[in-house]
């Protein structure tokens, strides 16, 4: 197994200097000048300057490969001086990639950023996953029943509406007409008091419950359908005739087989619920990693966009690796040596 | 033996999958449903003849009225007429880039299937396009792109063939998965086997004998491609990414009226309720065809 993970992590460099090629190649035709939003008092020489100062002047190779080098050497450096307190190395020379906009360091700014992401694209996906399970195995064990046919039409309900819609549907309802929850979430809020701790209960509940209700219906009918596939196999009927409760017959039996899939789809999951936390982000203002990449990409603050979507196709990678690994280790019939 | 005539029912592979896919209850209201949508939207702007763009000052944030049977928002635009016109170019995006996925994911899954040389390079190419983070790929797309086209193809048409190439060419991994899938499987059958020995050249096997045996998994996924199309269209919509203001899409409109929802929530609510309507009947009709066109369980 250690083999086979060496193997993969080792198969997943090439792939990644390609994607992090294709991002900065794309990005890189852009015909966005950062200096484009300075007044026209400006010289034409002193934004000569600006560009050659941002490294503009090389060619696109030489700024891929820097780009590169501290995205992927300094910056992890820099992490780990930042977390043991040690320094490593020239750490005073060692370049940083560079916002546009904020001319500060863009791994700082999604540092900044990350703790609001993961609250709420965290909390929404664990509440899915806590909601879909016990109602998936529900639906499969009484198939056809009428509590199934709800479950199955709210399934479908919930991913073919897009959260863009239940989200606005949301504050309309519980912001405008009721006024219980804030439309807008307040990320300077400070959890201080007991009284601030249920402001940002509130402000969570919409943007979780809209996100958790897709993830959701997704879940639970790949849930239902694994159950599906277990139930009528073999070896459930053994664990019945040799006496076991239908309790347990469900829930070890069945319910271990059945999670197989699931734990994989989750694993696969996870990284698309953060390019789907950019449009939750937008309904409900939360400034999450989202809104940083929209901002960034209104502004054509290009170093920034370039690391954020290549921070996301890591993630798809390193989650496959996961997905694959975690199924390996559940299900004893599969050998990767 | 005279007058024997023995009434044989004519049962074609199609017959039997419209009785299928009728026993589908969703199936079936999904396909009266998506129909309607499409009607009114291309026949409904003559009926209802108010010109989408016609702005009327006097006439701003009205509710539901005889002349306005939707209302109109905060310039005088009536939102009848926005939502028929903005239906057209939503139901465009995604019948067009469902087609150019389609085609794409068919020809990639049949090359990477049939041709052993290929299939290597071809799977490594997917497996690329499905590590790729998607959506923030087709935002920066479209900011880059977005002057260039403008420019080449007039405003209109520009974006419209921007977003309907970057959607389509982004979306075909998995119908080229399924397909070549099929494509491996199907190639090893006897008929395939007889059709060589007889000297059948290649092409032909591909579109004579390989092509109508996949055909099924090729049209489930193009009715889920359709749903996806319109879902990713109106997002990018809804992050103020796709089309301009003054040609309006669901997704444009209902990202217009998050300003206005504590005024005219409605103009949040029309276009959300078609884009919703529209995938799910869309999803249901796939649903059914998944079942219609199995074999395994058609003819029960």
């Amino acid at each position: 197994m250690i083999q086979y993970i060496i193997r993969r992590l080792l198969a997943a460099i090439p792939t990644l200097l390609v994607i992090s090629f294709v991002i900065f190649a794309i990005l890189d035709l852009a015909p966005s000048d950062p200096t484009g939003n300075l007044p026209m008092t400006v010289p034409p020489e002193v934004r000569e300057k600006i560009r050659i100062s941002l490294g503009l002047d090389q060619p696109m190779y030489i700024r891929y490969y820097k780009w590169l080098v501290q995205f992927s050497v300094n910056e992890p450096l820099n992490i780990l001086q930042h977390s043991f307190g040690v320094t490593i190395g020239d750490a005073e020379n060692r370049t940083r990639i560079l916002s546009w906009a904020t001319r500060s360091p863009v791994i700082d700014l999604i540092v900044e950023r990350t703790p609001q992401t993961l609250w709420v694209v965290g909390l929404s996906f664990l509440f899915g996953i806590l909601m879909a399970i016990p109602i998936g195995i529900v639906q499969a064990y009484r198939q056809y029943s009428l509590f199934d046919q709800i479950g199955t039409f709210v399934a479908m309900l919930g991913f073919s509406v897009p959260t863009f819609f239940t989200g606005v549907v949301a504050i309309i309802l519980f912001s405008v007409q009721l006024k219980w929850f804030p439309m807008i979430y307040d990320t300077t809020l400070e959890i201080t008091s007991w009284d601030n701790f249920v402001l940002q209960i509130k402000q969570m509940i919409m943007p979780v419950t809209v996100l958790a209700f897709y993830q959701a219906s997704q879940l639970s009918r790949f849930m239902r359908a694994a159950i599906l596939d277990n139930l009528n196999l073999d070896y459930v009927r053994t664990a019945r005739s040799k006496g076991r409760s239908e309790n347990a017959v469900l829930m070890i039996h069945v319910l271990r087989n059945s999670l197989i899939p699931i734990v994989t789809l989750i694993a696969l999951g996870i990284p698309t619920i953060f390019g789907g936390a950019i449009i939750t982000e937008q309904i409900f203002r939360v400034n999450g990693l989202g809104q940083l990449l929209i901002i960034a990409i209104e502004g054509a603050d290009i170093p920034t966009v370039q690391t954020l979507t290549f921070l996301f196709a890591i993630l798809i990678v390193i989650f496959n690796l996961i997905a694959d690994v975690l199924y390996g280790i559940l299900d004893p019939r599969i050998r990767y040596d | 033996m005279d007058s024997a005539v023995i009434e044989t029912e004519h049962r074609s592979m199609w017959t039997d999958v419209w009785r299928q896919f009728r026993k589908h209850k969703g199936a079936l209201v999904g396909v009266f449903v998506f129909a309607f949508i499409i009607i009114a939207v291309f026949v409904g702007p003559p009926i209802h003849g108010v010109d989408p763009n016609a702005i009327d000052f006097k006439a701003r944030n009205l509710s539901p009225e005889w002349a306005h049977p939707l209302g109109t928002d905060n310039i005088g635009h009536d939102t009848l007429a926005q939502m028929l016109a903005g239906g057209q170019v939503s139901l465009a995006v995604g019948l067009s880039a469902a087609l150019i996925a389609l085609i794409l994911g068919t020809l990639i899954g049949v090359l990477a299937g049939f041709v052993k040389s290929l299939n290597g390079p071809l799977m490594r190419l997917t497996d690329v396009f499905l590590s790729l983070p998607l959506l923030p790929l087709l935002l920066v797309s479209i900011m880059l792109f977005r002057d260039t086209l403008r420019a080449a193809f007039g405003p209109e048409t520009g974006i419209f063939l921007l977003i309907v190439g970057l959607i389509g060419v982004t979306s075909w991994m998995h119908t080229a998965r399924i397909v070549r899938g099929d494509v491996l499987s199907i190639k090893e059958r006897e008929f395939v086997t007889a059709a060589h020995s007889i000297g059948t050249r290649r092409h032909r096997i591909v579109f004579r004998h390989i092509l109508p045996n996949i055909l099924s998994p090729i049209m489930v996924s193009a009715t889920l491609g359709i749903a996806n199309a319109i879902i990713t269209e109106s997002a990018l919509s809804f992050l103020g990414l796709g089309f301009p203001p003054d040609f309006p899409t669901w997704g444009r409109l209902l990202y217009d009226g998050t300003n206005f929802i504590q005024i005219t929530p409605s103009r949040v609510i029309w276009p959300g309720v078609f884009i919703a309507l529209t995938v799910l009947s869309v999803n249901y009709i796939g649903d059914g065809l998944r079942d219609a066109l199995d074999p395994r369980l058609r003819g029960r």
